[in-house]
């Protein structure tokens, strides 16, 4: 027996088997602890309860929900929800994380000691923190009928009503879908080489498509227009509440506003280490040949900057997604919030949370997915990577 | 003939303001709009929280709610709360005594002279102990209080610590574990590892505080606090695990081989050549994630603890300060800040003392 264990392969198979047998061992006493226990509730184990209806509501939501239905809608529902929240916070953290960051790194010495300000000063305090701030900040507005009025929208402690145009709601998407494409077409058409112009003379082009989508858009807009009723849906005070419009509640923007500005301060920071490991001789080589300051930005600096940034920035998305838990602080029925509501209400703890993780997963997987398929459509190839 | 050198006339003040900030047209507009921003918003902070403001209790919060200002009255009125949380009111000295043995431990901490495995350990384990009996009381003729009576700043920095302290060695083991030659180990390990790290904090805080229960035999179960913590030490311990791999991947091979050819064994190996180097690679990235977790002390709010953000909602939310939440935040956020902002000063610092090395 000694003499077996003087051997080197024996004894790493064993340890190799003791350590993820007790490891196992440990996971599985666990769990048939807690089916056990909750058995002894009058809880069985299993997905039956994904079937049955809720009986208690969500407070917002994209798909249409009622206590009604069962938990698997309301877990599609949850995920929508983590989805169009952690979407608007990282659109939002991005555009300000860009702003910021290029005061960071601008020639200007006052643009960079407010970029340097934003950022010491957000990044430092905790992002919950600032959620229950915004959060205080907007219930604590005035009531709906001593509203705050600013371009048809409204500010009350109900939430932000903001006017919507009367169309349908596929008119609308294919609107919104117009509406990016008139940002996109410029960009791509300046980039691409399947042009025969130079990329130098493509402004009437660009400035061309942007107005056909524009158009296009509001054409869409027309046609999709609701009988009856003026364009736009303004909202307005009807009795003791508010008529019309579209309501953002409280929750998701005390949210998306605390999102937008933590995450943007840390984005700042990937957007300047970005520009900081673009190499000197490159733009020098670039002005050198007598590029414009803006060509050696957009053809240079920019692109270089945004192949440092991209890995970088994945991780932060990954992470700001995993941020719109948050949510349940203020009660937000973000997908883990529903979790939490399932567990307290059907008593599935084993199954809810397997749910939780298998669903983060996912998440988390496809960002990452989606981030290496860009990584690797925009590497630098060949010779081209010497720095 | 004579070369007469003149040197260029030295910018005056006004040339040199000129050349900063008003070189190019661009660059005037962008000072103005920059300058402009600043000035509004200092001003208006300013305004707020200390032309304006009210500073004493004396006229109560009517008053306080009249002034156009921030009203700090409620800080003065309610800072026992919030940094003290619930903990009975005349043993609050050993609250605050026990939050400031933290924060000598952590200054002590940051001073390279303490950086030996055996004098760091010291130095954890005598403030952390201290704290400990300073808060639970029950030896010295000091009563006891109970975990459950615990809150506020002294609650924030007691999960931060024994977070710190139960996750970092955690975080090597699991690194040396990852780092195993033997598959199933090194595999298994790092199924755990990325498993947590793909998973929101709030999700296992939740997990170790509700479901927990339920899966663990009675005996095991312990306080809540300590759950939580326990949670929170392994959401640490799984990111600080691959720091500390990154330092070790940054060891050079020949330095491991080296010290194999002179016989050492694999805790030689490890404890006196690979992990003081890898300690060292990958210091900066452990001051940031220091960081991160005190910041991420505060979620556990979200399972019912009353630590500061918690103390702060109740300094407020109650009767007649309800409207003076913009001023608690601030307190709170300020308090945060100190911390949070001096620790990660000094990991900027010690960034570039370590390239000064490097050079």
């Amino acid at each position: 027996m000694v003499s077996l264990l003087r051997n080197q392969k024996v004894r790493n198979a064993l340890l190799q088997v003791l350590y993820v047998g007790s490891l196992a061992a440990m996971i599985l006493a666990c769990v048939m602890i807690a089916r056990r226990n909750l058995a002894e509730q009058g809880i069985t184990s299993g997905f039956d309860f994904l079937y049955k209806s809720t009986g208690w509501d969500v407070n917002f939501s994209l798909l249409p929900a009622t206590a009604n239905d069962p938990y698997w809608w309301f877990f599609l529902i949850g995920i929508v929800n983590t989805l169009f929240l952690g979407g608007t916070g990282l659109i939002l953290a991005t555009i300000v994380g860009t702003i910021v960051g290029l005061a960071r790194t601008s020639a200007n010495e006052l643009a960079r000691l407010l970029g340097r300000t934003y950022v010491d000063i957000f990044r430092n305090i905790p992002l919950i923190l600032q959620v229950f701030f915004w959060y205080a900040l907007i219930t604590h507005l005035p009531t709906p009928r001593a509203a705050h009025e600013a371009f048809g929208m409204l500010l009350t402690s109900r939430g932000l009503y903001v006017p919507i145009p009367n169309v349908g709601g596929i008119a609308f998407a294919a609107a919104i879908l117009a509406v990016i494409a008139a940002i996109a077409l410029p960009l791509w058409l300046g980039r691409t080489s399947r042009l025969s112009q130079p990329f130098g003379e493509r402004l009437g082009i660009q400035l061309a498509s942007a107005a056909t989508a524009l158009a296009t858009a509001a054409v869409i807009l027309a046609l999709g227009r609701l009988p009856d009723v003026p364009m736009l849906d303004f909202p307005a005070l009807q009795g003791l509440n508010l008529q019309g419009g579209l309501r953002i509640p409280p929750e998701f923007s005390a949210l998306a506003i605390a999102i937008a500005i933590y995450g943007g301060s840390y984005i700042a920071e990937i957007v300047r280490g970005g520009f900081k490991a673009v190499g000197k001789g490159q733009m020098e080589a670039a002005q050198s040949v007598g590029l414009s300051p803006w060509r050696v930005f957009t053809l240079v600096r920019l692109p270089l900057a945004l192949r440092a940034m991209l890995p970088i920035l994945a991780n932060q998305y990954v992470w700001l997604m995993k941020a719109t838990t948050m949510g349940i602080a203020v009660g937000f029925t973000d997908f883990f919030m529903i979790v939490a509501l399932t567990i307290n209400h059907s008593g599935q703890t084993l199954e809810a949370i397997g749910i939780l993780m298998g669903g983060f997963l996912a998440i988390n997987l496809s960002l990452a997915a989606v981030f290496n398929r860009i990584n690797k459509a925009i590497a630098l190839k060949g010779n081209q990577l010497r720095g | 003939m004579e070369m007469v050198v003149v040197a260029p006339p030295a910018p005056g003040r006004l040339e040199d303001l000129k050349r900063r900030f008003f070189a190019t047209p661009l660059q005037a507009l962008l000072s103005l709009i920059s300058l402009a921003i600043m000035a509004f918003i200092v001003w208006k902070l300013l305004n707020w929280a200390v032309f304006s403001a009210v500073f004493t209790v004396s006229g109560g919060p009517e008053a306080c709610q009249a002034a156009a200002g921030a009203c700090w009255s409620v800080i003065a009125a309610r800072w026992r709360i919030i940094l003290f949380g619930l903990y009975p009111f005349e043993e609050q000295w050993r609250s605050a005594l026990a939050c400031v043995a933290v924060v000598v431990m952590t200054v002590l901490s940051c001073m390279p002279a303490f950086w030996t495995g055996r004098r760091i350990a010291l130095v954890w384990g005598t403030g952390t102990g201290l704290y400990y009996v300073l808060m639970k009381g029950g030896v010295l003729g000091l009563p006891y209080v109970g975990e459950e009576a615990w809150g506020g700043l002294a609650l924030t920095l007691f999960i931060f610590v024994t977070t710190c302290l139960i996750g970092f060695p955690l975080a090597i083991c699991l690194a040396l574990l990852r780092r195993s030659d033997l598959p199933w180990i090194s595999r298994t390990t790092g199924l755990i590892i990325d498993g947590v790290r793909s998973l929101p904090l709030i999700s296992i805080l939740f997990t170790f505080a509700v479901v927990l229960p339920f899966a663990l035999p009675q005996w095991l179960q312990g306080d809540k606090l300590y759950r939580v913590i326990l949670g929170s030490a392994l959401f640490f311990s799984a990111y600080q695990a691959e720091i500390v791999r990154g330092g070790m991947q940054g060891v050079p091979a020949g330095q491991e081989e080296a010290a194999m050819a002179l016989g050492m064994s694999y805790w030689q190996r490890i404890g006196r050549i690979v992990l003081p180097q890898a300690m060292r690679n990958a210091l900066p990235a452990t001051i940031n994630q220091f960081v991160i977790s005190f910041k991420e002390t505060s979620l556990v709010v979200i399972v019912g603890f009353f630590e500061i953000l918690a103390s702060g909602n109740a300094a407020y939310g109650t009767g007649e300060w309800r409207f003076a939440y913009v001023e608690v935040y601030a307190f709170i956020a300020f308090i945060y800040f100190v911390f949070v902002f001096s620790l990660s000063r000094y990991g900027a610092y010690l960034e570039r003392r370590m390239a000064v090395g490097e050079r």
